[in-house]
């Protein structure tokens, strides 16, 4: 409980970010001073199941593969320093990535590491899984359930470091969440405290994606050119105690913190601006204003907080099925007409029942829509270098397997000068969303040490 | 006297981003300069994006607006093919999707591109 204010860093935006990225966020919060914390968020929607299918196969997996590769090369500073680190990496067995945390600790000659795990999100359990199937009414009834998870909020996140923890894993939390607690903890912030909690929200919000508000998947050269953009460096938080907050990034790094950047990534997967729905509070930045301070300092400003909903969203993941895709590549005079022919010849031969996708890449493909409608309409462009993509999904293995087959045959029996045919089947998941009152969800902390 | 105006992809006088959530897509649309944000509110309209991605059969487009950021957020439903597990596109996301968006065409005064700005249409109009 103090008004100083708190620094918190990103370290990862998702599980393929980079493992280098931590460090020098880390360097920064211990030169900076002062109470500070570090974040990671490693989980999308389709991890969860995954790792939920890892599990099954060995107990002692289901949680975030790179973990010791993110945490292991800050864990000793940020034990000394104080920083607390906070990561939704337990994904399916947020025990098992607690105990993995130890182990590292214990190998780096770091004594009695106190690990705080947050549990409650699961909601595939005997008790609950009559209520969710009830949520989930219309959807995929038939096909069986790979897992289930309540998105929950700050408050267990915030109780475990407010019992000491130094170190606190997830399962399946709100994004935001991740920030939001250690903020929460460390102002003493009440649960209903909306305006506080929906600033803070948005500061985690802007930090969930790493290098997202920095200047990675921002450059577009000659309109924002970013500068060490190979180099590019997470973000850091500096929030007071009534949630206000200044975005910058890690010392020494490429990259950039400005308006731009911090305006794309305010807006990434909103949709009403006035109603961002997470289960610690409804934010509103529809009369939000970002600032520049200086070089690489953006304030963000006039975001206000509604009452939390009285649900939580739950995420369902259910086996999907088979995606199988083939590619083959043709170029020269009519090289188009030869791969839209290439084409025809695998519809041919896969027949009716089974749709297939037609990308040419380089004259039509992630804009164009599964159906073939826009590529339908669009007349021989002349490319001279086109790659013939179909892909196909069935719940059977053997129907996509047909088509891959029908994709590799088109090197003797497809039209002239097809090359580099690439094919590929792998499983899928498919996801739906309900609510969940969230009384029935029972969010709690455990502190191991 | 009126300004020369000139036709150009939206992404000379704005920048923007993709996010997914299952079978929806939002698109946000910031203006580089804020006097160019009335020209995203008057030509970049629901019924101009419906239109823009009609082959993929969006079942609704709602655009919030948001002035004290000069931009706009395009929200589109069913845009995805069903999104990041169902769709077969190279793409499930739908992260290009933005850059499809600024590729629209709007007539803005001349003093609004930025000098050199190398897509320009060839036509212009005074």
């Amino acid at each position: 409980m103090t008004t100083n204010p708190i620094a918190i860093g990103a370290g990862a935006g998702f599980s393929g970010d980079r493992w280098d990225a931590a460090g020098p966020v880390v360097d920064t919060l211990i030169a900076r001073g002062g109470s500070a914390a570090l974040v990671f968020e490693t989980l999308a929607e389709r991890t969860l199941a995954l790792a939920q299918l890892a599990r099954r196969a060995d107990p002692r997996s289901g949680y975030e593969p790179s973990l010791e590769h993110f945490v292991g090369p800050v864990l000793a500073r940020c034990v000394a320093h104080g920083i607390s680190i906070v990561g939704n990496f337990g994904a399916a067995n947020p025990r098992a990535a607690a105990a993995r945390v130890r182990a590292l600790a214990r190998d780096q000659g770091i004594p009695s590491l106190r690990v705080g795990v947050v549990e409650g999100d699961d909601v595939a359990t005997d008790e609950l899984l009559p209520d969710v199937r009830a949520a989930l009414d219309r959807a995929h009834p038939d096909r069986p359930l790979i897992s289930a998870n309540a998105y929950l909020g700050a408050e267990a996140i915030a109780g475990a470091l407010q019992a000491g923890a130094q170190v606190v894993i997830t399962g399946r939390v709100a994004d935001p969440a991740l920030a939001v607690g250690p903020a929460m903890a460390h102002f003493g912030w009440r649960s209903d405290d909306w305006n506080a909690l929906a600033k803070a929200t948005m500061a985690g919000h802007l930090l969930e994606c790493g290098a997202q508000v920095t200047g990675g998947y921002f450059a577009d050269p000659g309109m924002k050119d970013v500068p060490g953009v190979a180099d590019v460096g997470f973000p850091i938080v500096e929030m007071g105690s009534d949630g206000e907050f200044v975005v910058t990034k890690a010392g020494g790094t490429g990259g950039v913190v400005d308006a731009r950047t911090v305006k794309e990534q305010l807006l990434y997967e909103i949709h009403d601006p006035a109603a961002y729905l997470t289960p610690d509070v409804v934010a509103d930045i529809s009369a939000a204003e970002v600032g520049e301070l200086g070089p690489d300092r953006v304030a963000v400003s006039g975001v206000r907080g509604h009452p939390r909903p009285d649900t939580l969203k739950v995420t369902a993941c259910f086996e999907g099925g088979w995606l199988g895709e083939g590619e083959i590549s043709y170029g020269g005079p009519n090289a188009e007409a030869r791969a839209r022919l290439a084409a025809d010849i695998v519809k041919r031969r896969v027949g009716e029942g089974l749709a297939l996708r037609v990308d040419l890449i380089g004259v039509l493909s992630v804009f164009g829509d599964d159906a073939g409608r826009a590529l339908g309409e669009r007349a021989d462009s002349g490319a001279r270098e086109v790659r013939m993509r179909v892909a196909a999904t069935h719940p059977d293995r053997a129907r996509v397997e047909r088509v891959t087959r029908e994709v590799l045959s088109l090197y003797t029996c497809g039209p002239a000068g097809g090359g580099g045919v690439r094919t590929n089947i792998v499983s899928r998941l498919g996801s739906t969303s309900c609510y969940l009152p969230r009384e029935l969800v029972p969010a709690r902390f455990t502190i191991l040490d | 006297m009126t300004a020369r105006l000139v036709d150009v992809p939206l992404h000379a006088i704005a920048h923007g981003r993709t996010g997914d959530k299952g079978n929806r897509s939002n698109i946000s649309v910031i203006a580089y300069r804020p006097d160019a944000y009335a020209v995203l509110v008057e030509q970049v309209t629901e019924a101009r994006i419906a239109e823009l991605f009609r082959h993929r059969r969006p079942t609704r487009v709602t655009r919030y607006l948001l002035p004290k950021l000069a931009a706009m957020n395009l929200v589109i439903d069913d845009v995805l093919d069903g999104g990041v597990n169902d769709a077969l596109n190279l793409d499930t996301h739908g992260k290009a999707l933005a850059f499809m968006v600024l590729g629209l065409t709007v007539r803005v005064p001349v003093a609004l591109v930025p000098a050199g700005y190398p897509f320009a249409h060839p036509s212009s109009h005074p």
